[in-house]
């Protein structure tokens, strides 16, 4: 079981805030989910490569040409708040 | 007159000989959609479509040749950006959200004048199997309202079931076409990883992630194949793989197929109607002159926890983008830093099984746990594929159930952590090795908990899955059996 701190910990890596009911609830949740997969220890993986993707593909790259974007206002209009062009976003020091 | 259920040939024909309008035939649709309380729509684009129907009609009009999907209304689920139109993911944290630009499935829509009815309900960021998980309800199944469509593309299977669209845009990271496919008896196809660009398509699980659709047959399936796939610029990880003609190489036989049944996917527990009708349907399969024989693949029952790994791994990086600073729901007008607007705006906006994978991920991503999950996991994906690459070398496609049991009433998946992938065990085997798949109906089987409406039971999938890029082989053997056999015109009483 995962303890009360190490759910903290991984919410605060997660940039998500719980409540002290949350903790509790996730405490449980996550540990019935590492609970779970737990049973994959008992495959034999000795010698076994692991594998990142499925498609084979290498070095997959396309033409390095300049293309106009001119949907600039529309991308903005979804941002909470806009200063000469830039996101603004609260003090970080 | 009455569009619901036709082919798309029989819609192409009826646009081409002018019989109907395509404004007529989108108002029908829509018309069906007002009268409609699945809750299958998240946004419905009223405007936009009957514009886009009157710019098809005037294509249609003008001489020359239409393109297949010209005129002909679809629906997408809410994870595919669409220019101008709302796109939540099911979710609060993009309620708000409007795309500055269209995925390149909905381009390609876009260019064949194809015209959207709206954005379907789903499970919120594509996580889950029910359908539940979503910000705005769950879907209702279209065969028992009290019971869910499955999912993650819960309005994508009712939309088609219920006769709101000809097809549904979908995606498939773990099941969740050919899970909603299966439960509301239309035909779902997840195609190979890599088939269909995911340009535009909300990231879920990046290396799982496939972009397909539901539709009324394997017929119309190969059709919309044939439009959508193909390689992208704009996602390196669609391959150089020339698309075939997939609808002109079909035959009504399977003379000279093998087809391995693998023993492993009928597991314990699963319903006996279930199981009852996928072997009736391989009886079926063998009629038409297949050659049956049954596989193994041991390592089957171990896909579940792989994924129940790799996908919250995926997730938990990919869902790093939502910041409340772009875009999307944000605290940021009453936070007091900037930590705060990460940590309020995401706990805001984020259901509890989002934040659950998001965990789950950053955990077993966290300095001292990779190894024993991450790593694990992703060398037991590397037994999986090969046990596939063993297998195709001796069949050419293998079928088996779908999922374990017919739809289930709605709130079984609740607070279940673990619902979503005990559901896909059936499915999620196929994603992690990148493998095409369809489900298509089977019959129907009585449910183990509970009535249904009608004393036939609920619907049943039959899955048939492909070696990558062996699309063609499954559409063959989906179409034979579709040819001999009607369940894909069977339709709810709505």
């Amino acid at each position: 079981m995962l303890t009360r701190e190490e759910v903290i910990k991984i919410a605060n890596l997660a940039r998500i805030q719980l409540s002290q009911e949350e903790v509790e609830k996730f405490q449980k949740q996550l540990s019935t989910i590492l609970d779970y997969v737990e049973e994959l220890k008992k495959v034999d993986t000795a010698n076994v490569p692991e594998v990142f993707e499925v498609t084979g593909l290498q070095n997959i790259q396309r033409d390095d040409k300049v293309e106009t974007a001119d949907n600039h206002q529309e991308i903005f209009k979804n941002a909470p708040e806009m200063k000469d062009g830039y996101y603004k976003v609260k003090a970080i020091l | 007159m009455d569009f619901a259920y036709l082919s798309l040939t029989e819609l192409r024909e009826k646009l081409d000989k002018k019989e109907i309008s395509s404004v007529e035939l989108t108002k029908y649709f829509l018309g069906r959609i007002k009268k409609s309380d699945l809750n299958a729509f998240i946004t419905v684009s009223e405007e936009e479509a009957v514009q886009q129907a009157k710019a098809a009609d005037d294509f249609i009009a003008s001489p020359g040749e239409n393109p297949f999907l010209c005129g002909i209304p679809y629906a997408a689920k809410d994870m595919f950006l669409t220019k101008g139109i709302p796109t939540t993911a099911a979710s609060e944290i993009l309620d708000n959200y409007i795309p500055p630009y269209d995925a390149t499935v909905i381009g390609k829509l876009k260019d064949q004048k194809s015209v959207l009815l709206g954005k379907l309900n789903q499970d919120q960021f594509a996580h889950g199997s029910s359908g539940e998980t979503s910000a705005y309800g769950p879907t209702k199944n279209p065969w028992d309202k009290t019971r869910l469509t499955g999912g993650s593309s819960s309005g994508s299977g009712a939309s088609v079931s219920a006769g709101l669209s000809p097809f549904a845009l979908g995606t498939d990271t773990g099941g969740s076409i050919r899970n909603p496919a299966a439960h509301c008896g239309v035909t779902g196809y997840k195609p190979t990883y890599g088939r269909v660009s995911r340009y535009g398509v909300i990231a879920m699980a990046s290396s799982l992630d496939s972009i397909g659709f539901l539709s009324l047959s394997v017929e119309d399936a190969a059709h919309i194949t044939e439009i959508i796939a193909g390689q992208d610029p704009k996602d390196s990880t669609t391959g150089q793989v020339e698309v075939p003609a997939y609808a002109k190489n079909f035959k009504n036989n399977l003379n000279g197929v093998k087809i391995g049944i693998p023993k492993e996917y009928f597991i314990e527990g699963m319903e006996e109607g279930v199981k009852a009708k996928v072997l009736e349907a391989v009886k079926e399969l063998e009629k038409l002159g297949a050659q049956t024989v049954e596989v193994s693949l041991p390592t089957t029952r171990y896909a579940q926890m792989v994924y129940a790994i790799i996908c919250p791994s995926e997730i938990s990086s990919n869902l790093a983008r939502y910041d409340g600073i772009r875009y999307g729901h944000t605290v940021h007008g009453t936070a007091k830093d900037l930590m705060e607007v990460y940590t309020r705006s995401r706990a805001e906006g984020f259901g509890d099984e989002a934040k659950r994978r998001i965990m789950t991920g950053t955990y077993v991503l966290s300095a001292g746990y990779y190894d024993a999950y991450y790593k694990k996991a992703q060398k037991v994906r590397s037994l999986i594929i090969k046990e596939f690459a063993e297998v195709f070398k001796k069949v050419d496609v293998l079928v088996a159930p779908a999922t374990p049991s017919v739809a289930t009433k709605l709130g079984s998946a609740a607070d279940n952590p673990l619902h979503g992938y005990i559901a896909d065990q059936l499915n999620i085997p196929a994603s992690l090795a990148g493998l095409c798949a369809i489900s298509i109906p089977c019959g129907f089987a009585r449910p183990s908990d509970g009535d249904a409406p009608s004393l036939d039971g609920l619907p049943v999938g039959l899955q048939i899955i492909g070696p990558q890029f062996g699309e063609q082989k499954i559409f063959n053997v989906g179409y034979a059996y579709q040819q001999a056999t009607d369940w894909h015109k069977k339709h709810p009483l709505v």
